[in-house]
């Protein structure tokens, strides 16, 4: 068992009681691979894509095709599924803050970037619209950030600072990184570390992360992937995609 | 009535200062033919609007941009557009950046002649604060909610590519994914598409079924034929992605490769691509 295969699970658990609603992971095999050893195990109602635009009745490998085909996710259908919110959405960020506001779009000033990145993509929707959760392959400083240069992704400050129709379905879940998974405190919404990866001390969380997070008294180890869940991630990644995307 | 045109003659009816919509996304199903002929030009000073690719990458490299609005540029399996990232950062062009799901209802606003659509999206972060011109609208009704009015992305002219068409603008898709192809048309003051094949009229349901056929000749001012037309964005079924090529675009010398693909003609540019794939 490696250290991707357990971000993996912690990426699944996630999506632990969503039911029947899209699971869409974006920002890689890690996410992909959440989303579908979810629906193999806990989750058998979840609905899974094929990356591109379609809803896929069997879960396949990565990079493979689905034999059976069960729904159809056109760009267009998805905006507005991320409208509708029967959704839960795993996104990336290049800068992430203490209240989860997460940046894609540019590094430095935004009337002229250091660093030119995405855009905002669908970020500002997704999150006061659909529950979201991150998934960062290197958690360091550069990515926990006291300030992100600018947020595309809402956190829980901006969201209620912004009022009624940015918080009513604003539901940021949890932040899986290569070190830990973080969560947010239920009182101030500040990110609290809520497990460290088996091998992974609350020092080394606390060194990588360039603010001051939630720390509880009792700091759980992250579950590690059951035998069954393992098999099931070999057959899904039989080339091993995971562990390159994950830092060690 | 036929509507065929050229590449060149859908350039030359473009004014410098307009509003130009590119249907697609990121680097798929681009105009890309339109979007060359475009570069050999004399237009400038465009407002392009797009669910940017290498469409919005190359327009700005050859400073035919006065401002981008989109969501993002990318090229998918390329994250970052190089040629945009340039721009950006040494402030040449300007900049409207909207949430993906805003961008889609100022589409659809100006598809259906409406000042503004309310949404969610863009609450809270930063597009709000970029774009000081955004307003918010308070619902009339008992929820009170207070939502973003996206202003219509209204055009002078849209540029698609699809698969097929008919000479009097009728044009259809036969790839995955519509994108928001039918939007930009109905947007648009002019649409113009370009398509792999013209066939005709009695062929179109050959390749497709009726809902293949995703925009009307009511909003088709001209058809181009230009085959692979896309290149070297995705244009499926007809041809994935050329990800070789895209590669050379987005991390070779950028001098030689404006030398070898972008100094002659279309015919020249599908040669050298053709040259290419032949080495």
């Amino acid at each position: 068992m490696s250290r991707a295969d357990v971000c993996v699970t912690a990426c699944a658990d996630a999506f632990r009681g969503d039911g029947e609603i899209v699971a869409a992971g974006i920002g890689g095999a890690v996410t992909i691979l959440g989303t579908r050893l979810a629906r193999l195990t806990f989750e058998p109602d979840l609905i899974t894509t094929d990356g591109v635009c379609l809803l896929t009745g069997d879960v396949p490998p990565l990079n493979e095709a689905p034999e059976v085909i069960e729904g159809w996710l056109p760009f267009r259908e998805h905006l507005w599924l991320v409208l509708n919110g029967r959704r839960h959405v795993m996104l990336g960020a290049s800068q992430i803050d203490r209240h989860g506001n997460t940046n894609i779009s540019c590094i430095g000033p935004w009337e002229r970037p250091i660093s030119q990145l995405l855009g905002v993509r669908g970020a500002p929707g997704n999150t006061v619209c659909c529950a979201t959760s991150y998934w960062i392959p290197k958690h360091t400083t550069r990515v926990f950030v006291p300030r992100v240069d600018m947020v595309s992704g809402v956190g829980h400050d901006r969201a209620a600072a912004a009022g009624l129709s940015a918080y009513r379905h604003h539901d940021l879940r949890r932040v899986v990184t290569n070190l830990c998974v973080l969560d947010f405190d239920s009182t101030g919404g500040s990110m609290r570390l809520a497990s460290v990866h088996p091998g992974v001390s609350v020092a080394d969380v606390t060194a990588n992360t360039g603010f001051p997070l939630v720390i509880p008294d009792d700091v759980p180890e992250t579950r590690t992937p059951g035998d069954d869940e393992l098999a099931v991630l070999d057959r899904l990644d039989p080339a091993g995609q995971r562990h390159k995307e994950v830092a060690a | 009535m036929s509507k065929e045109m050229t590449a060149d003659e859908v350039a030359g009816s473009l004014r410098s200062g307009m509003t130009i919509g590119i249907g697609g996304w990121g680097s798929r199903r681009k105009p890309m033919a339109l979007v060359r002929a475009i570069l050999r030009s004399s237009v400038t000073d465009l407002t392009v609007v797009s669910y940017g690719g290498p469409d919005v990458g190359l327009l700005c490299a050859y400073g035919k941009v006065r401002r981008v609005v989109a969501p993002f540029v990318t090229m998918d399996s390329i994250p970052l557009e190089p040629r945009f990232r340039i721009a950006r950062q040494t402030g040449t062009v300007e900049f409207t950046e909207y949430d993906e799901g805003m961008f889609m209802f100022g589409l659809l606003a100006a598809a259906h002649r409406l000042p503004f659509l309310p949404t969610r999206a863009g609450l809270g972060s930063d597009v709000m604060r970029v774009n000081p011109d955004l307003r918010t609208v308070r619902s009339p009704y008992a929820d009170g909610e207070e939502l973003i009015a996206v202003p219509a992305l209204t055009m002078d002219v849209a540029l698609v590519h699809l698969n097929r068409a008919d000479r009097r603008g009728n044009a259809q898709y036969l790839g995955p994914d519509p994108y928001f192809d039918d939007l930009y048309a109905k947007a648009a003051d002019r649409c113009y598409v370009s398509c792999e094949r013209i066939v005709d009229t009695t062929d179109l349901l050959k390749e497709g079924p009726p809902q293949s056929l995703l925009i009307s000749r009511a909003f088709v001012a001209g058809v181009v034929e230009t085959p692979n037309g896309a290149h070297f964005t995705s244009c499926e079924p007809d041809y994935g992605r050329d990800e070789a090529f895209q590669r050379a675009y987005a991390t070779g010398d950028w001098d030689a490769f404006r030398a070898r693909y972008l100094s002659g003609d279309e015919a020249a540019y599908q040669e050298a691509v053709n040259e290419r794939g032949r080495q």
